[in-house]
């Protein structure tokens, strides 16, 4: 089984669902605690990777491949570096703990909300694996329909808007993106004679500027409304807000990475030229920038608990793209650690606004006040999540905004100057919807009975402000997992790069 | 046998003469030892038979092709070829013809429509698309096509109680009437090109004249109108709303696959054939009409709330995104058509077939109401339902992604990037009203309390429909393999 490990993470979730489909729709106990075991399965099969993988080989490892239609050129190949497999471990830790923290909120059609999360885990590790494009792209689009049923049947009021305004906004853009997938495929026959949707083999294309930049924006528009950047983000509130807890959690966590994800694998080591296009870069570190700010400003203006943080998404996401067109290794790192923090953060906030919505049935931040002193483990733990996502030193946050702004300050004074205002927005939005919501006296008193945290659900956030803390206090770890792949995009982006480095190197400063 | 009927215009033929022998065979033994209602789906047996043997002739004819390593071989002096392009196609039209058949009965009592004859149409159709898709000949073909439109006229207004089944007929044969004239027109002024009505001396013949030369386009004009109208595109869709929602569901089903699936055997034919020569002429033509049809076959969609008229639309854009694989017209292109047309027959059929089963006594079941709640009062058809929506949006791994894969790819090979984009962009365009259908079965309450129609023989055909969809999408090799061989292009 050792040789097919990734395939085990990838398909143990897949198994679970379908024999969770055999289980009759009544006994919903019985669903719950077999949806629990098959997430938790596939949690476990997961953690082996971490002491199987090789932080100092280059390139991919525990590569699988298998023929799958030869006559299009498309294989079964899956595949890790670090990068990849923060991501995996990210989505079946937090895939896990939203599957738990579903327990009592989902009472209608329990089973067709297990199996479809669960199909949803194949999907987004699928996403993160695969080594060939036309593999990709399928578990790419099978990760729509389960979240399209997620927020329309169990999400709130206007679900039925937001689950088709996600699902044809993601789709509109993966099928632009495809068409850039098809035109690589299609120089690669022109210049090797061979069709194939291999990754490693597309990499050796030498395209020129202008197909380059045709097939980035392509891509970009696949990658960016997922992310999602700037002016694509519009249907992220609406999914957000309507959807389920876990829904959230997991769109936020795990899903929007998919599009970082993708211009890390796909944009920057496929087209590098047009990765250093001037115009493209600055398009792509403004936009960003805009995102960081503007998602800020926005989210100062929300009455809504769930809409506040569904803004901040866009805001943090901003730091993850800016950290990526950086293009330094600083950047670059800190942008994949970002992305592994803003799982870890904002999936504990969007958990914590799901903990008081099943007690209140409102997420209007003038219902509350005062939380503090009736949950006051609830209020611990908002804390934490609060200032781990405000970027508080010591807390996983502060480590990826900062070693993105070094990537941005590196590569252009000003935008780090202007992000650092995203970060100080970002402590100046938190700190008052904390204050707003827990601190004070209780002013409504349909609050004073609030039930604290119960056993489950501090079992689903301690696991995620452990790994808050860890990352926060000793990130050593995730940089040295990170620093092989980034050096690899690095030198296929910027061949120049280490070469200026090195020879900068004996001088006292840069 | 004579020279002018040898053994090989026979084995070139049995498929057809099967088709044709258990029609008719139906036909009589309908009242003469079948006489009584509750006997009628013994019927349907001489239906399977009647393909099972054809398949066995078409069998043949593959094993003969490959045995001889020959790519085609003719008969009756050219009128009929037989190669990988008419047997791919064939194959296509017993499965649908085997399929609609099972799916039947139990709707046909439901409608109260239950008679003999109705086997034996849809056989007599088959035999019509046979010729389509095997005929070299100009008279030949257009036999098939009438014969295939006839049995279809008679079929779409089988309700003979119901209005809109009526109207729906009569609307049909007006316009089928109308275009098989412009077809019969483009046909003869072919015939006075060459001189001959052999495909392969007409293309000769266009050949050897200038591209604008005023004859060929006039040949190519009405040739092409009769055509667009065969598969319902724009500007010549207008019956096929109509004659889908009036039909019985099950003709819809098989009028919205078979027929579609021989026209555009027909098209091909003629236009890689006889109008290769006139390419330059009629590409910005079709460029236009393609685009045009995904247009209006997707933005009507979008407001129709009866399903059969929705997907009556949907085929109508479906036919847009096939006829983008001549317009690129390479390999890629061809075998993307062939493809398209294979992955559109099951899920189409499957979608179709899911409204067959809505159709219980007293409730029509066409309304996108009617879908509501489907999930919870019969997951199945729900899930295959979304299955065949998923693939006919072309979501991956569903079958409908390799056929709209294969088109753009062709497009980009050929550079017609803004085609490939406006093709991809209607994707989403598509999935909005599709993602209607789902919503209500998912998502809104449930219509009414009456579990769905069901029988042997429509599970059966659904099951089949369902897996077949599943399985060419995610393990496509034998069926990508299988369409190559179909390729005319060589």
């Amino acid at each position: 089984m050792s040789e097919h490990l990734l395939s085990l993470v990838l398909f143990t979730p897949l198994a679970g669902m379908l024999i969770l489909l055999l289980i009759p729709g009544s006994k919903k106990n019985l669903i719950r605690v077999w949806a629990n075991v098959a997430a938790f399965a596939g949690l476990l099969v997961s953690l082996p990777l971490i002491w199987r993988f090789d932080k100092n080989a280059s390139g991919f490892q525990m590569v699988e491949r298998v023929e799958w239609i030869p006559s299009l050129g498309a294989r079964y190949i899956v595949g890790i570096d670090g990068i990849s497999l923060l991501l995996v471990l990210l989505t079946t830790v937090v895939g896990f703990l939203a599957i738990l923290s579903s327990w009592s909120a989902i009472e209608e059609r329990v089973k067709e909300y297990y199996a479809m999360f669960l199909l949803q885990q194949t999907g987004m590790i699928g996403v993160f694996l695969a080594l060939d494009f036309f593999l990709f792209f399928a578990f790419w689009e099978v990760v729509l329909v389960p979240m399209y049923f997620i927020i329309g049947v169990w999400g709130g009021p206007r679900r039925l808007y937001a689950a088709i305004k996600f699902f044809l906004y993601t789709l509109a853009g993966s099928v632009l993106m495809l068409l850039g997938i098809l035109t690589m495929y299609f120089q690669h026959f022109k210049q090797f004679g061979y069709y194939t949707f291999e990754i490693a083999d597309l990499m050796k294309l030498d395209m020129p500027l202008g197909v380059q930049q045709w097939v980035f924006w392509a891509f970009f528009i696949g990658f960016a409304i997922k992310v999602p950047m700037f002016p694509f983000h519009t249907w992220l509130p609406d999914a957000h807000v309507e959807a389920p807890t876990a829904g959230s959690v997991v769109l936020a966590s795990v899903l929007l990475k998919m599009g970082t994800y993708g211009f890390l694998r796909f944009s920057l080591p496929l087209l590098p030229r047009a990765s250093i296009d001037p115009l493209i870069v600055q398009i792509l570190a403004g936009l960003s920038i805009v995102a960081i700010i503007y998602g800020a400003l926005v989210s100062l203006m929300q009455q809504d608990w769930k809409k506040l943080v569904a803004y901040s998404s866009v805001s943090h996401l901003g730091f993850c793209t800016l950290g990526i067109f950086s293009l330094n290794p600083n950047g670059l790192a800190g942008s994949v650690l970002q992305q592994i923090n803003h799982g870890i953060s904002t999936g504990m906030l969007f958990l914590i606004v799901g903990v008081i919505y099943e007690r209140r049935h409102t997420r209007e931040i003038k219902e509350y006040g005062g939380l503090a002193h009736v949950m006051p483990k609830f209020a611990t733990v908002f804390a934490i999540a609060m200032l781990s996502s405000a970027g508080l030193p010591l807390l996983n946050g502060f480590i990826g905004e900062f070693t993105i702004l070094q990537g941005a300050f590196e590569a252009n004074r000003a935008w780090a100057a202007l992000a650092v205002t995203g970060v100080i927005l970002g402590a100046a939005y938190l700190l008052w919807l904390y204050q707003r919501t827990m601190l004070g006296e209780v002013t409504n008193e349909k609050n004073r009975r609030l039930p604290d945290l119960n056993l489950r659900e501090l079992a689903v956030f301690l696991p995620l402000l452990a790994w808050a803390v860890w990352i926060g206090i000793y990130p050593k770890p995730y940089f040295d997992v990170l620093e092989k792949p980034v050096q690899e995009i690095v030198q296929r982006v910027r061949p120049e790069y280490y070469r200026a480095v090195a020879a900068a190197e004996p001088g006292a400063h840069r | 046998m004579s020279a002018y009927y040898t053994s090989i215009d026979h084995f070139a033929l049995i498929p057809a003469i099967m088709l044709a022998l258990f029609g008719c065979a139906i036909f009589l033994f309908d009242f003469l030892i079948f006489p009584a209602p509750k006997q009628r789906k013994w019927l349907l047996l001489f239906l399977v038979l009647g393909v099972a043997f054809a398949g066995f002739g078409l069998w043949r004819q593959q094993q003969f092709l490959s045995a001889q390593g020959v790519p085609e071989f003719t008969a009756f002096s050219g009128a009929l070829t037989i190669d990988g392009f008419s047997i791919f196609f064939n194959w296509i039209f017993l499965v649908a013809t085997f399929i609609v058949g099972l799916a039947s009965y139990n709707y046909l009592e439901i409608e109260g429509e239950h008679h003999g004859e109705y086997y034996g149409l849809i056989m007599l159709a088959n035999c019509g698309m046979y010729f389509l898709a095997t005929g070299t000949d100009l008279v030949t073909l257009f036999i098939g096509l009438e014969l295939m439109a006839l049995c279809f006229y008679i079929m779409v207004g089988f309700l003979r109680g119901d209005k809109r089944s009526n109207e729906a007929a009569v609307k049909y044969l007006l316009l089928g009437a109308f275009s098989s004239g412009f077809l019969v027109y483009g046909f003869s002024v072919m015939y006075g090109l060459a001189g001959s009505t052999r495909l392969g001396d007409i293309t000769v013949a266009i050949a050897r004249r200038e591209t604008w030369d005023p004859l060929v386009f006039l040949a190519l004009a009405t040739t092409t109108i009769g055509l667009l109208f065969k598969i319902s595109a724009v500007p010549f869709h207008m019956w096929a709303p109509d004659a889908y929602e009036g039909a019985p569901t099950t003709v819809t089903a098989y009028l919205s696959v078979g027929s579609k699936a021989a026209s555009f055997a027909f098209l091909v034919r003629i236009f890689l054939g006889p109008l290769a020569p006139a390419r330059e002429v009629w590409l910005p033509l079709l460029s236009a009409v393609a685009i045009a049809t995904m247009t209006v076959g997707n933005l009507a969609a979008i407001s129709q709330s009866n399903i059969k008229r929705l997907l009556a639309y949907s085929s109508i854009s479906h036919a847009g995104y096939i006829l983008l694989g001549l317009v690129a017209g390479n390999p890629t292109g061809i075998k993307g058509i062939a493809v398209y047309v294979l992955v559109y027959t099951f899920m189409n059929l499957g979608a179709f077939l899911v409204v067959v089963a809505l159709r219980r006594k007293d409730i029509l079941g066409e309304n996108l109401e009617d879908l509501g709640g489907l999930m919870q009062k019969s997951p199945g058809h729900a899930i295959l339902m979304l299955i065949f929506l998923l693939s006919l949006a072309g979501i991956p791994p569903t079958a409908g992604f390799l056929g709209k894969y294969y088109i753009f790819l062709a497009l980009i090979q050929t550079g017609h990037y803004v085609l490939a984009v406006l093709a991809a962009t209607y994707v989403a365009v598509a999935v909005y009203y599709y993602f209607r259908v789902v919503r209500s079965m998912f998502i809104s309450e449930e219509a009414d309390r009456v579990p769905v129609a069901s029988s042997f023989g429509l599970r059966l055909a659904l099951g089949l429909t369902g897996v077949l969809t599943l399985a060419i999408g995610v393990y496509p090799e034998p069926w990508l393999e299988l369409a190559q061989t179909s390729l005319l292009l060589r």
